[in-house]
């Protein structure tokens, strides 16, 4: 069975401005890979790349073994990958319903596909008629995720999903994802909290540079020297504890 | 001045007011999904005039004459985005801007060349005198032409909100990153937003030349009154748009009843400065530069 998704030797970068070099990932149906760096590694950028935002200047991006290096966006989400980008990108005057169904508008509205979105996310139910810019911020990004799930990915791409929100927002929004897993979607999790990254994912990868500088299972990550200090020790402010590496 | 006069002045008000309202909304249409002022706009409304006259000379029943106007200009306004806008895409607002200006110019010399450089009547849609309505004296054919504005209102505004591609056009005023991240094809969206607004240009063309006659080069005028109504509409706003041309065409009439008919054209310019100076967002807004 060949990978969801797979990235071979990627270059891409804003016009002449190369940002991300040589990249490669892949990530198997079901798996949960967290995509980790500094601000300013190039993570968004790779995200950008692979959803088709950025055309690549080099390498390969194929779903399921099919190439779509290059392939415009719009034509990707029929092909089963959804993109929840950095800053959510919402329809804001746009109701929270609308929102809903622009994110079935290439795959077709399925009414089932629509409430288990709004099962997983009960809080939206109350605000269908809402426009999105009247969302919290926690509702927000659930209505991102919502959004995307509307077109039934089977590769999601997701972009800090946890910034600014409050914990117990991002407690739901992660078990969500761990649910997303067990369905067997392809998730990338791009993450500014490493340590909570690497506790949902199966693997992770490590950027630094525009490059990837390492890769391995989530647990070894944790236990990483050079990653602990660089990416979970720098972000919390102090060096994980022993605690928070066993939880 | 009499009842009369007043109710008089109001229906001229009104029926140049649905006009620029038209005009707007074909302007607002075209910004709103691309962040681009379309100065071909005012050219879509002399084809539509010049369409209908040529073809009505040509034989053709007027009904079908109207219909077919309608339909080539939207097809021309498709051709503009697809040819002369879309390659350029990349190249940001203001580039694009002066595309629609090129287009303008080709537009009404090809007119000229195809059509002659005399003024050309249009028999109006419907025969018979003047009808009393609330004691003012109404051509016939101002009936018509708010009557068809209506009707274009509601269709449009049917269309905008209730069919995938009206929300299409609405997801592309928001952003076309996040559109197209949700599967649209924003270059289709921007290509329906110009055949939609050559349409509506060429619908006020149509519905007005029996009225005022029409000629090759009517377009400049007509595209700065209708600029000056989405501008006062709030440019990117259907419904402003409308508001916008009906108290547009007021306004003219009130300064052609209490200043001097001199001074009617003058007071799109007026309006227009005045918005520009007092409400500078309404034209700039959120969307130059980040759309297209
Ligand atoms: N739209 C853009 N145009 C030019 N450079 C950009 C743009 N977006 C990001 N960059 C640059 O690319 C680099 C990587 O950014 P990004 O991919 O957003 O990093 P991350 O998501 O890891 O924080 C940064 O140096 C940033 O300045
Ligand atoms: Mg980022």
């Amino acid at each position: 069975m060949p990978d969801a998704l797979e990235v071979v030797g990627l270059h891409a970068g804003y016009g002449r401005i190369l940002v991300v070099r040589d990249a490669s990932l892949r990530v198997e149906p079901g798996e949960v890979v967290a995509l980790l760096g500094s601000n300013g590694s190039g993570k968004s950028t790779l995200l950008k790349a692979v959803a088709g935002l950025l055309k690549p200047e080099a390498g390969a991006v194929r779903l399921f073994g099919k190439d779509v290096t290059g392939v415009p966006p719009e034509r990707l989400v029929s092909n089963g990958l959804a993109l929840v980008p950095e800053g959510r990108m919402l329809f804001g005057p746009l109701t929270v319903a609308e929102n809903l169904a622009l994110g079935a508008y290439a795959t077709g509205h399925v009414q089932e596909v629509l409430e288990r979105v709004l099962a997983l996310f009960p809080v939206l139910s109350a605000r269908l008629s809402q426009p999105a810019s009247t969302l919290s911020g926690g509702e927000q990004q659930m209505l991102a995720i919502g959004r995307a799930l509307m077109s039934r990915p089977r590769v999601m791409l997701l972009d800090e999903p946890s910034l600014g929100l409050a914990p117990r927002v991002v407690s739901d929004i992660f078990d969500v994802l761990d649910e997303l897993r067990s369905e067997g979607i392809a998730v990338v999790l791009v993450e500014q909290d490493a340590n909570l990254a690497l506790k949902h994912a199966d693997r992770g990868y490590v950027m630094r540079g525009g490059r990837i500088v390492m890769e391995g299972p989530a647990a070894d990550l944790r236990r990483n020297d050079d990653v602990r200090l660089a990416y979970l020790g720098s972000w919390h402010g102090k060096e994980p504890t022993d605690a928070d590496l066993e939880s | 001045m009499s009842t009369a006069d007043l109710l008089q002045f109001v229906a001229s008000g009104l029926q140049n007011g649905a006009i620029y309202a038209l005009m707007a909304l074909g302007f607002t249409l075209v910004f709103a999904s691309t962040g681009v002022i379309n100065f071909a706009q005012g050219e879509f409304f002399m084809l539509g005039g010049m369409l209908v006259a040529a073809e009505v000379a040509a034989g053709v029943p007027l009904g079908l004459a109207v219909a077919g106007a309608v339909a080539a200009t939207a097809a021309v306004g498709a051709l503009i985005e697809r040819f002369a806008l879309r390659p350029a895409r990349a190249s940001g607002a203001l580039t694009l801007i002066i595309i629609t200006i090129g287009c303008s110019m080709l537009l009404k010399s090809a007119a000229r060349h195809l059509f002659g450089p005399d003024e050309r009547a249009v028999p109006a849609f419907s025969e018979g005198e003047p009808v009393a309505v609330a004691g003012a004296m109404v051509q016939r054919q101002v009936l018509w032409v708010v009557g068809l504005t209506l009707l274009a209102a509601v269709a449009l505004t049917v269309l905008y909100r209730w069919t995938k591609l009206g929300l299409a056009m609405r997801a592309c005023s928001v952003s076309h990153d996040a559109a197209r991240i949700v599967g649209i094809d924003t270059a289709r969206v921007v290509m329906a937003s110009f055949a939609l607004a050559g349409a509506l240009g060429a619908l006020a063309g149509a519905v007005v030349a029996p009225v005022t006659q029409t000629a090759y080069d009517v377009g400049a005028r007509m595209g700065l009154k209708g600029f000056a109504a989405a501008v006062l509409g709030g440019l990117g706003d259907p419904v402003g748009a409308i508001v916008g041309g009906v108290v547009l065409g007021l306004l003219e009439s009130g300064a052609v009843a209490f200043v001097s008919g001199t001074y009617k054209d003058a007071v799109a310019l007026v309006v227009l400065l005045l918005v520009l100076v007092l409400r500078p967002q309404g034209i700039v807004g959120r969307h130059l530069g980040e759309k297209l």
